[in-house]
């Protein structure tokens, strides 16, 4: 719906209701109904983010004004940084093992639940009712799952006899990514499933009856339509993953706050880390500006080459991976 | 074609199989949810002990002593109204005030409207992480660090895109007659959007409002830059902090994060629809 209307209008027809307010004058109406909001949005959304791009140029503690100006000497210092750098590669392993294992497991469970399955709302409730849970609290709760001697995890391990394998589970910096992933997994595995679900009942029944008739089995069926008609919603599975990934920090604090030795830190967390309690104001606002412009990038380039008219989809859901 | 369907799969063995498939694998992956869940709730009525050797089974015997020390404590009670009223009072001013926008966005034209639209639902793009410091700073010169508008206004000046851009495709969903006929009897742009518009829209208005509560009883960030006092502090905030208090006592703390989640759970229970309509809106109009 964005983007039709950014179009140089073709010949698409307008909705006629403007038709009527504008023989009113409607500046006056205009101005008062807009700009509460614009004036809270350009306070608190746009001037924060411009300030984070000036202050990204300074070396400032965030007290007083910027006024050591050290050009890109902050970006300059983040390319050669060893926990920066590894933010990028973790946050690139986040997103791999997410499209490579939650998003396929998503899907398949939304085909699940679309099956004339007896109790499948009810399946589907349970499947999203991590979702509702705030990061915080499913982290608390992980911790103590994974707790070394009272957790539940090792009891499992142990119960299908795999022994001790993940005794340290957020302990060791070589495990505690992977962790990190069965916790993001358990929260939001039924995020997707529910939007694949959405996509799949938007498909048309009939053109699932006219293949059945043609003699196309299940496979043959979920392979030449269910699958290319779930493009949309597929893709914007992958941008929102992409997206919560690059801004993951509740979750990520609680659970290790970064550790064990800066091994599961976050872009976010290591911004947190260095304006808050390092005071590194200027240093943290340059890692901030690397949030934001690979979150813009990404999500122009996406929505311009991708997601298209499915754009709306995308944006109405990005508020809530916060 | 439905009953011939279901006259089948009760005859043919290989659909029975199948059946019993999807419910096993069903079964799985709900228990894979439920047990860390039923974990958090079971073992707040064990002590240590019984949780060291008896981690699955039911707590024997029963010690509610920490739900009731929870229960019985002030900083609970007081964490999940603090949350409450900063959910509610967000909740109110970003559907209000994005009400307002939206209704101009989708019913008036204007030169620049477009760009102006663009402008927020571009701001769907801004994480919250990147204006943290920044924000951080204003705060603290507007004064409104351990003050909760400190939370209230960017919570809702954040959930302003989103809420916008559900709100405009609802409102133009509405047939302009209505607002002829409206105008044509001499109800002004407030009145109709006040007494016509928004009585009408209350699905919309439901969608947008749960997104938003739910948003902000779980956001964490800001309420953690923003609340020093823990006169303040929401229940994100508690839970962690009662966390690395009791870090040894690992009954205590899954019988508060238990009380917790209990909130999020019911209203889930109760606003189910509106949530996925809201997560979902968009998916299949393209």
């Amino acid at each position: 719906m964005l983007t039709d209307e950014r179009r140089p209008a073709p010949a698409e027809p307008r909705p006629p209701v403007v038709a009527a307010p504008r023989r009113r004058r409607p500046w006056p109406t205009v101005v008062a109904f807009v700009s509460p909001a614009l004036v809270l949005f350009a306070l608190l959304v746009l001037t924060p983010i411009v300030v984070a791009a000036y202050a990204s140029f300074f070396n400032w503690n965030g007290f007083g004004k910027p006024t050591a100006f050290v050009g890109l000497e902050n970006f300059r210092r983040l390319l050669v940084d060893q926990v920066f750098v590894g933010d990028l590669r973790r946050a690139l392993l986040l997103v791999v093992l997410s499209l490579a294992i939650q998003l396929p497991v998503s899907l398949a469970l939304a085909m699940l639940v679309n099956q004339p399955l007896r109790g499948r709302r009810f399946y589907r409730m349970l499947f999203f009712a991590p979702y509702v849970l705030s990061e915080v609290v499913t982290a608390v709760l992980f911790t103590m799952i994974f707790s070394p001697n009272q957790g539940l995890a090792n009891h499992i391990t142990r119960l299908v006899g795999l022994g001790d394998l993940g005794a340290t589970w957020l302990a060791d910096p070589d495990t505690v990514m992977y962790s990190l992933f069965v916790v993001i997994s358990w929260k939001y595995f039924g995020f997707h499933t529910i939007l694949f679900l959405a996509g799949r009942q938007a498909i048309p029944s009939e053109l699932h009856d006219a293949a059945a008739i043609d003699g196309a089995g299940p496979w043959q069926a979920f392979r030449h339509i269910t699958l290319p008609l779930l493009g949309p919603t597929i893709r914007l599975c992958v941008f929102l993953s992409v997206l919560g990934t690059i801004q993951l920090f509740d979750m990520v604090w609680v659970l290790t706050a970064g550790g064990p030795i800066r091994s599961s830190e976050t872009l976010a967390v290591t911004m947190f880390q260095e304006g808050f309690k390092r005071f590194h104001v200027g240093y943290a606002s340059a890692i901030s500006m690397v949030i934001f412009l690979i979150s813009l990038t990404f999500g122009l380039l996406y929505q311009r080459f991708v997601l298209r008219r499915d754009l709306e989809g995308a944006v109405t859901t990005i508020g809530d991976q916060r | 074609m439905s009953t011939t369907a279901t006259e089948r799969s009760r005859r043919d063995p290989s659909r029975l199989l199948r059946g019993g498939v999807l419910h096993t694998i069903s079964i799985v992956v709900g228990l894979s949810v439920v047990v860390p869940i039923i974990f958090g709730v079971l073992g707040g009525f064990k002590d240590n002990g019984q949780l060291f050797t008896n981690p699955f089974g039911l707590p024997d015997p029963w010690l509610p002593g920490n739900y009731l020390d929870a229960l019985g404590s002030t900083p609970f009670w007081q964490q999940a109204s603090n949350s409450l009223v900063i959910a509610l009072a967000s909740t109110a001013i970003v559907v209000l005030i994005g009400a307002m926008a939206a209704y101009i966005f989708a019913r008036y034209a204007f030169p620049g409207r477009e760009l102006l639209f663009m402008l927020f639902a571009i701001g769907l793009m801004f994480p919250f992480a990147v204006a943290i410091l920044p924000l951080f700073v204003l705060l603290r010169e507007l004064n409104l660090l351990d003050n909760p508008l400190g939370v209230i206004l960017p919570q809702a000046a954040f959930g302003l895109p989103i809420t916008i851009v559900i709100l405009r495709s609802f409102f133009r969903g509405i047939p302009a007659e209505v607002e002829e006929s409206a105008v044509l009897d001499g109800c002004g742009p407030f009145r109709f959007f006040w007494r016509i518009l928004l009585p009408m829209s209350r699905p919309a208005l439901g969608t947008v409002s749960v997104l938003a509560v739910v948003g902000s009883w779980n956001n964490y960030l800001l309420p953690l830059i923003v609340f020093n006092d823990s006169r303040w502090w929401t229940l994100p905030l508690g839970v962690q902090q009662f966390q690395s208090q009791y870090s040894a006592d690992t009954a205590r703390i899954l019988a508060y994060v238990t009380l917790a989640m209990l909130p999020s759970l019911v209203f889930y229970a109760l606003a189910e629809r509106q949530l996925i309509s809201g997560l979902t809106s968009g998916i299949g109009k393209g």
